[in-house]
């Protein structure tokens, strides 16, 4: 379409990235007609014209201005849901603006994890098709063979006998047909009734179309199952009308329904409504679409990773994907990909119609008020059914918060959770529990056990020798007298507002809380990690706990984001309040209450590294003495390798 | 007719001038996004991918003009070294893995890896503007870099 000049706003001609800002005045200019009549009949229509261009071209009354470290409120905010407070905004720490700061490779080495599942090197995000076979678990993953950064994804793979010590093995798929040549994605796996597998995942066309394809181990006498064989027939599905090209990933395990068929659901968005499609199959090539969708939840956005699963209500044991019956609540979970949230919602499943109900529609799946595995750095998780254990078991995906300069520079990007095991908490009925798998224990080294009363506003330091890698298990007691006080105390007011966000970290103090441990900390204090309890009082006089890790004076890098994360924790009455920490490095995982609220966050010291990494105990609390009675393990390395034939003849010693 | 003619070429070209204007009245910089679409000759028939990509192709324009600067530098103003160094570092990484990442998420449809590069570029240029402990020969530029990821960030946002 040939542009005319003449008509269009007139822009300055200087370098549009120039410091001073351009001022765009529209101008139009009149043509001349050639006869009278046309002219008056012109004339109006180019003041009628004119007057919209000015109309179009009005400037917006509010500007966010030129502040660099605002963001803008994206739609989930507009929308009424509330924007993942910190995690996107990366400011300049205001004491450091103007210090210069790098990275050398004794700090960056250091920040490898010594048992936390990661390949060798380059970039890793979401877990894929984890199960188990022949004696082995496998995971999957995707996988960046080429840089510190996402793309040219591959599914990597690795194996173990404990979830625990993983070999690495030869990638299993790679972009090799016209389905999946722009990217291998995110898929999951189904047991079939004779024990066979079959993986579904999503593949990148060469067109840039997400489509869903069938993929089976090559060999099913290997128990490695090195080799995959993609069916001739993909893709087996295509995005059905009304679901946009790039809207559509991620298929979950199939379970069976009453009618014997398979049922798969796959996440997507119709606008700003996250939705979960559902297909039925009998061989996995060929589906019959539901009209009715498995799930849907307004202004959540899209819905990537979805989950859906059973769970016992009054067992503790994991369930078969394909269990149903009236001792069952259904867990459906989804990643949001606005927030980079992983939520989920205890439900009901109609295995008639395909539909699942929440129990608590206002934290339905995606509500920011809504549930979450875990309130740190935790997205695309995905669970499997461990049929040699009967566990159900959480994989998380646990991206990096510094800059990708320091992560092209160190040569690698991100971790897994340590697998978890997941139940219905039988008490609270309300939430689901977590846990690190058992075998983690395998690793635990010497141990020091510490009781140890602190009044109100003291830190002290546990001396356990190393700090960066160690297992910890607590419990805390307030002191009754404390308590009293606070209750019988009018003037002290119920916290409504209190959040572990928006306090600004353990430096708030309360009169039951903060108190905790001070982890990757230096000796002076310089870089440290809170990972603490909040006690407040809330309604009806009743306490409320939260659980909380402060990563804001973690390190004295500056281009690394330092949020504070955490959530309120049940106490039922009765309970001792307990925390575990696992520390690994530059990873923290924490666990409230035995898991009913986790934190896991990404931690970069320059100066708690190596000999100098300490531990300490803190009560930053105005009036509560605290007694902590805990055990610290130094944690051993779980030597993650690639797999050798020597490994093939290893048993372990624990099973 | 001339004038049927002239008023449909009108609406066109307001149509197309309303999606740029419309994308970038939901970004911090109004003026800056929409010299930066508006001077692109893809800006006109772009939908808000496409105008995503025009924005990391400045990103990426802006990385090397930047680069080229900090090289001259070292001749010219030698007792930078360091700092220089850094920014080059830094530079690279915005050129060699922001840009990619940001060009590959975004063209197929995996936005958010495409936020990480953008918001990444904005970090990569305050981090080097840094290094000069507020005496920095390349304000303009590192300033300019921050502005302009501020407004990718704001259109990739758009996709999610």
């Amino acid at each position: 379409m040939a542009r005319s000049e003449s008509l269009l706003p007139v822009t300055s001609q200087h370098d549009p990235l120039s410091e001073s800002s351009s001022n765009s005045i529209p101008e139009t200019r009149r043509r001349k007609p050639t006869k009278v009549h046309l002219v008056v009949y012109s004339g109006f229509l180019l003041i009628a014209l004119y007057i919209t261009l000015i109309v179009t071209h009005t400037r917006p009354v509010s500007t966010k201005g030129a502040n660099d470290e605002k963001t803008v409120a994206s739609r989930a905010r507009l929308a009424g849901v509330s924007e993942k407070s910190n995690e996107h905004i990366w400011k300049m720490s205001d004491d450091r603006e103007g210090e210069a700061f790098a990275w050398n490779n004794t700090m960056l080495s250091w920040q490898r994890t010594a048992f936390h599942f990661q390949p060798e090197k380059n970039w890793m995000n979401d877990p894929d098709g984890p199960l188990f076979y022949k004696g082995w678990y496998h995971f999957f993953y995707q996988y960046n063979p080429n840089a510190a950064v996402w793309g040219d994804i591959v599914w990597g793979h690795a194996v173990s006998k404990d979830l625990i010590h993983w070999l690495h093995l030869p990638f299993a798929m790679v972009p090799d047909q016209w389905y999946d040549a722009n990217g291998v994605w995110t898929g999951s796996a189904t047991f079939l009734d004779d024990g066979s597998i079959v993986m579904l995942y999503t593949g990148s066309t060469d067109k840039f179309v997400q489509v869903q394809n069938l993929a089976y181990p090559e060999d099913p006498n290997d128990p490695l199952l090195l080799k995959w064989t993609k069916f001739s027939g993909n893709p087996v599905l295509e995005p059905p009308p009304g679901i946009g090209d790039k809207d559509f990933r991620d298929p979950t395990t199939a379970w069976k329904t009453s009618d014997g068929k398979w049922r798969i659901t796959i996440g997507s968005k119709i606008n700003r409504t996250g939705i979960s499609l559902v297909y039925d199959t009998v061989d996995f090539k060929t589906y019959e679409k539901h009209d009715i969708l498995l799930h849907q939840v307004p202004n959540t956005g899209m819905w990537e990773c979805v989950d859906f699963y059973p769970v016992s209500k009054t067992k503790h044991h994991g369930l078969d994907t394909s269990v149903n019956g009236p001792d069952v609540r259904h867990i459906v979970k989804a990643s949001m990909d606005d927030t980079r949230i992983d939520h989920y919602a205890i439900g009901t499943y109609y295995d008639s119609n395909g539909t699942w109900v929440p129990d608590n529609p206002s934290i339905d799946v995606g509500i920011s008020t809504g549930l979450r595995y875990d309130y740190g750095k935790f997205y695309a998780s995905k669970t499997f059914y461990d049929q040699h254990k009967g566990r159900r078991i959480l994989w998380g995906w646990i991206g990096e918060s510094d800059s990708e300069a320091a992560d092209v520079q160190k040569g690698w990007s991100s971790l897994q959770a340590i697998p978890r095991t997941v139940v219905l908490d039988t008490k609270t009925k309300k939430n689901l529990i977590q846990w690190p798998v058992k075998e983690i224990e395998s690793l635990r080294l010497r141990s020091k056990k510490f009781h140890k009363k602190i009044g109100p506003g003291t830190v002290v330091p546990v001396d356990v020798g190393p700090a960066d890698q160690i297992d910890i298990e607590a419990e805390f007691k307030l002191k009754n007298e404390d308590l009293e006080v606070i209750f019988g105390d009018d003037s002290v007011e119920d916290d409504k507002d209190f959040s572990c966000e928006t306090s600004g970290g353990a430096t708030l103090r309360g009169a039951l809380g903060p108190f905790g441990f001070s982890v990757l900390a230096d000796q002076s204090l310089s870089e440290q990690t809170l990972v603490y309890f909040y006690v407040t009082k809330g309604k009806d006089s009743k306490l409320k706990t939260f659980f909380c890790t402060d990563t804001s004076k973690s390190t004295m890098a500056n281009d690394v984001v330092k949020p504070v994360y955490g959530s309120f924790v049940p106490v039922l009455k009765g309970e001792k309040l307990t925390m575990r920490i696992l520390v690994d490095h530059s990873i923290v995982e924490g666990f409230g209450q035995g898991g009913r609220t986790c934190i896991t966050s990404r931690v970069y010291p320059t100066k708690a590294i190596y000999g100098a990494t300490k531990l300490f105990l803190f009560n930053n609390a105005t009036d509560a003495t605290v007694t902590a009675s805990f055990k610290v393990w130094q944690m051993n390395s779980a030597f993650i390798h690639p797999f050798s034939a020597v490994d093939d003849l290893v048993v372990p010693s624990s099973t | 007719m001339v004038v049927v003619m002239m008023i449909m070429m009108v609406m066109a070209m307001v149509s197309e001038a309303n999606m740029i204007e419309q994308t970038c009245k939901e970004t911090p910089d109004f003026n800056l996004c929409v010299s930066l679409l508006d001077s692109d000759p893809r800006g006109s028939s772009a939908d808000t991918s496409g105008l995503a990509l025009i924005l990391v192709d400045k990103i990426k324009g802006l990385a090397t003009k930047t680069l080229k600067e900090i090289n001259s530098l070292y001749k010219k103003r030698p007792e930078l070294k360091q700092a220089l160094d850094e920014c080059s570092r830094r530079y690279n990484t915005i050129l060699k893995a922001d840009v990619p990442e940001a060009i590959e998420a975004i063209s197929k449809g995996v936005p958010k890896f495409g936020e990480d590069g953008v918001i990444d570029a904005g970090v990569e240029a305050a981090v080097c503007e840094g290094e000069f402990k507020g005496k920095s020969p390349l304000t303009s530029l590192t300033k300019s870099m921050q502005k302009v990821s501020n407004v990718a960030r704001a259109i990739v946002r758009m996709l999610l």
